[in-house]
This record gives structure tokens, sequence and C-alpha cells, in this order.
């Protein structure tokens, strides 16, 4: 287990392990265009998680009982490598994979215009190749993106985010180290998606918080999803002026 | 069975009138009865009755290895199944999303909300501990299964007793169950907000629920959130979720104050 000293100094001020201020996202790198073969793709880091997502479709949906002739599927697959953790996980979905692949479609089927796809599936496939918190997050990012680079008419791009408090504080963007934080009111993790305009498209909570704090930590995110959201947009155009030149 | 669609824009209709078909306000449960001992077998076991929908519970125990990030803590394992004898609409064959969903949103309302003293569940550290299985089941569904699991849960661990622990043979003796469960005195309530049309509205029947957008699963303990779930694909403002909110700190304790009634009525 990693240590888990307070970090809060004798001045009474907050330090997280990493140094980074409170609302400081961690170093992102986001790339579109990264599987040949997909209609769409994109590869999204966030400090040292990294989730890569493929699209494929729209497409006919098959077996045909699976059809909806009212509007189109979005099937999203979020999966976690076995060697993306320290303890290695048995490889294939488990009950948690299943809840993500879940909220990351909800996450993100406000933005798509399905009704303009009936009968046919997107399939959109997730792999986290290294995972220090904050997975389900660079997963639905990068299937935005990926979702875009291909084509597929949406409202706008999906950001997602973490918000949290280690303690009394509120921090945005929890790593692994302060997941795991156990001092004083310990942890709290909100993972959360926003459209382009602002709105909840998913929302999870873990640990111990106030309405009034979690208030304030929802604003604090939907902040930093602007932040990301300039990251996602700028990955896009680059590939567009690298298919210029 | 599927509820058809012009009985949800009447149901839309009425709530933007501000009344429900069967005339309880948005933020009023059906009456919540709640029993114990469904099963002889279980450490503990209730049946959840809010309205006509029906869930039993039951707790389960016996001895296991602590994780390796848990040495000195036991295992809380929740399952849930939605049993096709609980409505007309359900295809047989293995647990669907949603039996997975109401297993996993209970688990962490009772895991995240610190009720259970997981420390308390530990025989000897790094070597034996308590594995607690809650498992739940649905009897029939008239809606809002996901508040039921979670106050079955509840009263199914309160009323608990644990099986003895045996010395000798390091195993679980089912003969005697004495001590009760470690458990803080206060407990969790699982509340869940659904959006229909442009209102949310508690404790949905079949029919509020064919037609919820999106859902706002709220664990809280004393006031305190501790997990949040939001279910189904509808976008929400930042501000209707701040209003969520003020109204989760009044319902809370309405529901609490008819859970623990009747947890004290039936104690053992």
């Amino acid at each position: 287990m990693t240590t888990k000293k307070s970090e809060t100094k004798s001045s009474g001020k907050f330090e997280r392990p990493d140094g980074r201020k409170v609302n400081e996202l961690r170093p992102i790198w986001a790339k579109v265009g990264v599987v040949p073969n997909a209609d769409g793709s994109a590869i999204y880091a966030s400090g040292d998680t990294i989730a890569i997502a493929a699209v494929y479709g729209p497409k006919q949906m098959h077996p045909q009982h699976s059809q909806n002739p009212e509007k189109g599927t979005l099937r999203c697959t979020y999966l976690m490598n076995s060697f993306s953790v320290n303890e290695r996980i048995k490889p294939g979905p488990n009950r948690r994979s299943m809840e993500i692949s879940k909220i990351t479609e909800w996450a993100l089927e406000p933005v798509l215009m399905l009704k303009d796809f009936p009968s046919q599936v997107i399939d959109v496939h997730i792999n986290i190749i290294q995972a220090d918190a904050g997975t389900r997050c660079a997963g639905i990012n990068a299937a935005s993106m990926a979702l875009a680079h291909a084509g597929v008419p949406m409202k706008s791009l999906v950001t997602s985010v973490s918000a949290g408090k280690l303690d009394k504080t509120l921090v945005i963007d929890l790593d692994k180290e302060e997941e795991d934080f156990e001092e004083g009111e310990g942890p709290t993790d909100i993972p959360l998606s926003f459209t382009g305009d602002g709105k909840i498209t998913h929302m999870q909570l873990d640990g111990k918080i106030s309405p009034a704090q979690l208030k304030e930590a929802v604003e604090m995110a939907r902040e930093s999803a602007k932040e990301i959201h300039k990251i996602q947009v700028k990955a896009l155009k680059d590939s567009v002026e690298g298919d210029k030149k | 069975m599927i509820t058809p669609k012009i009985n949800g824009d009447v149901i839309k209709k009425y709530l933007n009138e501000g009344k429900r078909f069967d005339g309880r306000g948005f933020d009023e449960f059906r009456e919540i009865i709640i029993e114990p001992n469904v099963s002889k077998k279980a450490e503990g076991s209730a049946r959840v009755k809010i309205g006509k929908t029906e869930v039993i519970v039951g707790i389960k125990m016996d001895i296991g290895t602590p994780y390796p990030d848990s040495m000195d803590k036991g295992n809380l394992i929740t399952s849930a199944e939605i049993l096709p004898m609980s409505s007309g609409r359900i295809e047989l064959g293995k647990p669907g999303f949603e039996s997975i969903e109401i297993g996993r949103i209970t688990d962490r309302v009772l895991r995240e909300s610190g009720f259970i003293d997981f420390k308390g569940l530990c025989i000897k550290e790094g070597e034996k501990v308590w594995n607690l299985y809650v498992d739940i089941y649905s009897i029939n569904d008239d809606g809002n299964l996901l508040d039921a699991a979670g106050i079955g849960a509840v009263a199914a661990l309160k009323w608990a007793r644990m099986p003895k622990y045996d010395e000798e043979t390091g195993k679980a003796d089912y003969h005697e169950h004495r001590d009760e469960l470690p458990l803080d005195e206060n407990v969790p309530i699982s509340l869940t907000f659904h959006k229909v049309g442009d209102h949310f509205i508690i404790d949905p029947n079949r029919e509020e629920e064919d037609f919820s957008e999106t859902r706002i699963t709220l664990g809280s303990k004393k006031g305190i959130i501790s997990s949040i779930q939001k279910g189904e694909s509808h976008q929400v403002s930042v501000e209707d979720f701040g209003k969520v909110l003020d109204r989760m700190e009044v319902v809370w304790k309405e529901v609490l104050k008819s859970i623990e009634k009747q947890i004290e009525k039936n104690k053992k």
C-alpha cells in the first residue's frame, strides 16, 4: 500500500501529493486517428491514465431482432487491460466494467442524433491501457472525440472530469494516490460528464459530502470541463490540418 | 405489458398541473412496510413493500480471506436479481444490466455511508474475515425497486445475527446466532429522484418509471451524501440538480422516520 501521510502543513494549507493546485488538471495528451481500421478513434491521456477509443458505425445492427426501428443504438464497451493496474485483473468483462460501459452510453447519448439512424448501431470500444484513477472519465473523453472523428453527427462533444474532496478540501481530477487518501473525512470521488453547454449527462459519487459542498464541486468540475473541451477540440482540428498537408 | 405512450403523455400533463395519478405529492413515498424473518436460514432477512412493489433481502455470512488492500476488514458482497415472477415483461436468462446495477448501487449505499464497521468483521488480521453477503430478490415490480432494495438491505442487516465462529474447525457454526452485526446506529437511505417530463418525482410506480428519462439515486446518512448514481441518458442542468439536492435535504428525514419506526417495531 502507498503511504497516506497527511499533506496538511502546519500553516493549515492543504497540499496535494503531486503538488497540483486544487483546480489543476493532470497533464493531458490527446490525439485522434490512432486506430486505422476504425471509422473514428482517439487516445486520451490524463497523467498516468490512458484510454483509447475506437468507433465503428453507424452500421446495420445484427442480429436483426436487436434492431430498434425508432432510433439507432449506441453500444459502448469499456474494458480495462489485465495489465493496466498493479494487481492483474482477469481479462474480459465484469460487473464493474459492464456498469461503466452503460454509464458511458448514458453520458454520450444526449449529444447524438440517434433518431436519424433507425435500426443501426454505433459501436464504441474503449480500452484502458494504463490506469491511475479517472479511467471512466478518460474513456468518455476519448469516446466523444472518436465519435466526432468518425463524423457521427453530434450536438456537441461530451467532456468528463472527476471532482473530488480530500478530507475537507475540494479538488479536481483525483489520481490513484488521492483516491486512496485516508486522512480526516477521506476521499470523495465525483466523476461528472458535461455537454458543450454545461449540462450534466453523467454523475456518480462515492465518499462523504454535504449537499452545499457538492454543489460547489459540480461548479468546479464544470469549469475544468471547459479546459478539457478546448484540448479535445484542438486534437480534432489538428487531425484535419494534418490531412490537408 | 409495455405502458402505452398515451399514458405517459397524460402522466406528464398531470405533473405539469402538480398532480400524480394516485394523488401523491412529488416528494411523497407510497406506504412502506418492512417485515423481518422472511427466511429462517438467513442470518437476517427482510421483506419490503412500497405500495405494490415488493423485494426480499437476505443476509448470509461465511468465513473468507481479506482482500490485499484491506487485511483487517471483512468483505461485503451485494447482489440483486430481478426475478421473472415479479412482472410479465422480464425475459429469462442470465441477470440483465438492471439487476447488476441495483446490486452495485445498493452496495455503494451500504459501503460508502460507513454503516458497516468492516473492521468489526475481521477475525484474524490478514487471514480470516467474515464475508457478508447481501442478496436482493424482487418479488413484485411496481416501480422503484432501487429504493426498495436499499431499504430492505438496511433492515435485513439491522435484524441480522452473526453465526458463531468455531475456533476448532475454523468455520461458521450456523446453529448458534448471537451477536448483532457491527453497524452504525444511523442508517443510510437510498433516495431516487426520477425525471418525468419536466419534473422530478420520487418513488415512481411502474407506469411513471416507464417514462422516467433520467434518475438520480442519492445515498445518504444523516443528510451527508455518500453515493450518487445518475442513470439513463437524459441530460440535467446544474441548476436542476441543485434543486434535487435541496429537496433531498427535506425528504430523507421523512423516509428515515418511516423506516426506523418499522425496524424498531420488529426488533428481536
